[in-house]
């Protein structure tokens, strides 16, 4: 027994903006080799429009997720918000969200901070206030408009997005968690300093020390704590900076590619940031089956991972229609050019006021 | 720029994230946005209710002209909106084209930013209507 086990997830949503701007106008905007977007198996990336930002991505995905739950947001007793897409630098995002959904006052509210991790920190410390009574409910979303320098090879997957999700008591859960595993170090991967628009990244960091490395030890090392092995699991869900690493760490440790297609998103909507993995998470509830056992491993720079085991519950069925489902996000969309992208993700600087 | 209060907003909060109307408990329309008295027949016995998310566009207009502070939303559409409920309201549109716009089409409200004021000063959320997109089921 671990006490992760006396909870589970009640209510899960996603949210993914309808316009597409596809790696081949990136090509050609910048220059690169055709071949690029292949190597990183990335077609297309979401991009949210002129009047979104991280606040509204996250609000659409929460609200999903309370759809799901069918609770009273009276009862969440804590909301994290995790995202490296902050609209501001000091005033929390945990707050106009929990306000706009009628969760506010009484409940815990806070930004978390680990680049695309700070969403999952905030899934388990959903799941030990839960466990220890301290609050019947707590949501956790992750939520980004990611950035990424204009030409650089991150600007091909960096986009919009996020999930929410809803820890409560076991007995309500259309999923509960097994266990749970934490692994991190100081790694210099991928970073982005007060005042700077975009991210630099280390490019001798950004794989072996940091994706892999982090992953293969927050897995294995759930792996040893719950006696588990590949063969247990129905689906893996692994961060999705591209295409290509979440099917290379699934192969290293032992997952075979059908069970990771299920949650993979990143191809086809880029890499969301905080909601990379907790976008995949939904993607897999949207269609799992009761007794199903999912393994889901978030990643952030800086650098740090968390393995989860998630078993399916009979309530899941139940829940998957109350909100719209990850794919038909991701089929409702409208392409855009580099221009129109570019105004609507602020890459246009303006002379206001 | 033309800037929006600050205490304004943060007084209508309920308003504007929630889509809080009122309901006269007299005549027993429903009305928004929130005024202690009845449009409809002048009673202040009302009370604050939480109006539904969806509903149809009645009609719209596009306006191309527009104030300093909102050019990057242009063309600002806007729609006259008959909620599920019977309640009507002028809201802007969202993540659509003058060209997508039907009359009678399926809309539904999403929290938007509305305004932000330059470089430093406070961001502006408020509901704001869409086409409705596929998927789940209706509030």
């Amino acid at each position: 027994m671990h006490p992760e086990d006396k909870t589970g997830i009640v209510g899960w949503g996603a949210y993914v903006p309808r316009y597409r701007l596809k790696a081949e106008e990136i090509v050609r905007i910048w220059g690169f080799e055709k071949t690029v977007p292949k190597g990183l198996f990335i077609i297309e990336k979401a991009v949210g429009g002129s009047d979104e930002d991280a606040v509204t991505i996250g609000w659409e995905a929460a609200r999903n997720a309370l759809m799901r739950a069918e609770i009273d947001p009276k009862e969440i007793g804590a909301v994290f918000f995790g995202t490296e897409s902050k609209p501001y630098a000091v005033k929390p995002s945990a707050t106009i969200i929990a306000e706009a959904l009628g969760i506010t006052p009484v409940t815990m509210a806070s930004d978390m901070e680990f680049a695309c991790r700070a969403g999952s920190e905030g899934l388990r410390a959903s799941i030990g206030l839960v466990a220890s009574g301290m609050v019947k409910y707590a949501m956790t979303i992750g939520a980004d408009t990611a950035q990424a320098n204009p030409g650089d090879v991150l600007e091909f997957t960096a986009s919009s997005g996020g999930a929410a999700f809803i820890v409560g008591p076991r007995e309500e859960a259309a999923a509960y968690f097994e266990g749970s595993y934490t692994y991190v170090t100081d790694t210099p991967d991928f970073w982005r300093r007060a005042h700077s628009h975009y991210p630099l990244h280390g490019e001798g960091f950004t794989g072996e020390p940091a994706y892999f490395n982090h992953i293969i030890n927050s897995v294995k090392g759930l792996f040893n704590k719950l006696k588990l092995t590949p063969d247990d699991f129905d689906y893996a869900v692994f961060h999705q900076p591209n295409g290509k690493y979440p099917l290379r760490v699934g192969k290293r440790l032992g997952f075979p590619k059908e069970k990771i297609m299920p949650g993979l998103v990143t191809p086809w909507i880029g890499n969301t940031y905080n909601g990379s993995a907790l976008i995949g998470l939904a993607k897999v509830l949207d269609q799992a089956k009761p007794g199903q056992r999912i393994l889901v491993a978030p990643f952030g720079s800086g650098a740090g991972s968390d393995a989860y085991s998630i078993v399916v519950t009979e309530r899941v069925e139940e829940k998957q229609r109350l909100a719209p489902m990850v794919q038909e996000y991701i089929d409702d969309k409208v392409y855009i050019d580099y221009g129109l992208y570019a105004k609507y993700r602020g890459i246009i600087r303006r002379i206001t006021g | 720029m033309v800037r929006l209060s600050i205490s304004r907003h943060w007084r209508e909060k309920g308003a504007y994230y929630r889509l809080e109307g009122i309901e006269c408990l007299d005549c027993g329309k429903r009305s928004y946005p929130p005024a202690p008295v009845c449009p409809h027949c002048g009673s202040r016995n009302v009370r604050r209710v939480k109006l539904p998310r969806t509903g149809r566009l009645l009609s719209y207009t596009i306006t191309y002209s527009i104030p300093e502070g909102f050019r990057e939303y242009a063309p600002v559409m806007l729609g006259l909106i008959e909620l599920d409920d019977g309640t009507r309201l002028v809201s802007q549109l969202t993540d659509t084209k003058p060209e997508e716009l039907r009359e009678n089409m399926r809309v539904e409200a999403v929290l938007r930013r509305v305004q932000v004021d330059g470089e430093y000063g406070l961001i502006h959320y408020a509901l704001k209507f869409r086409p409705h997109r596929p998927g789940g089921r209706k509030e």
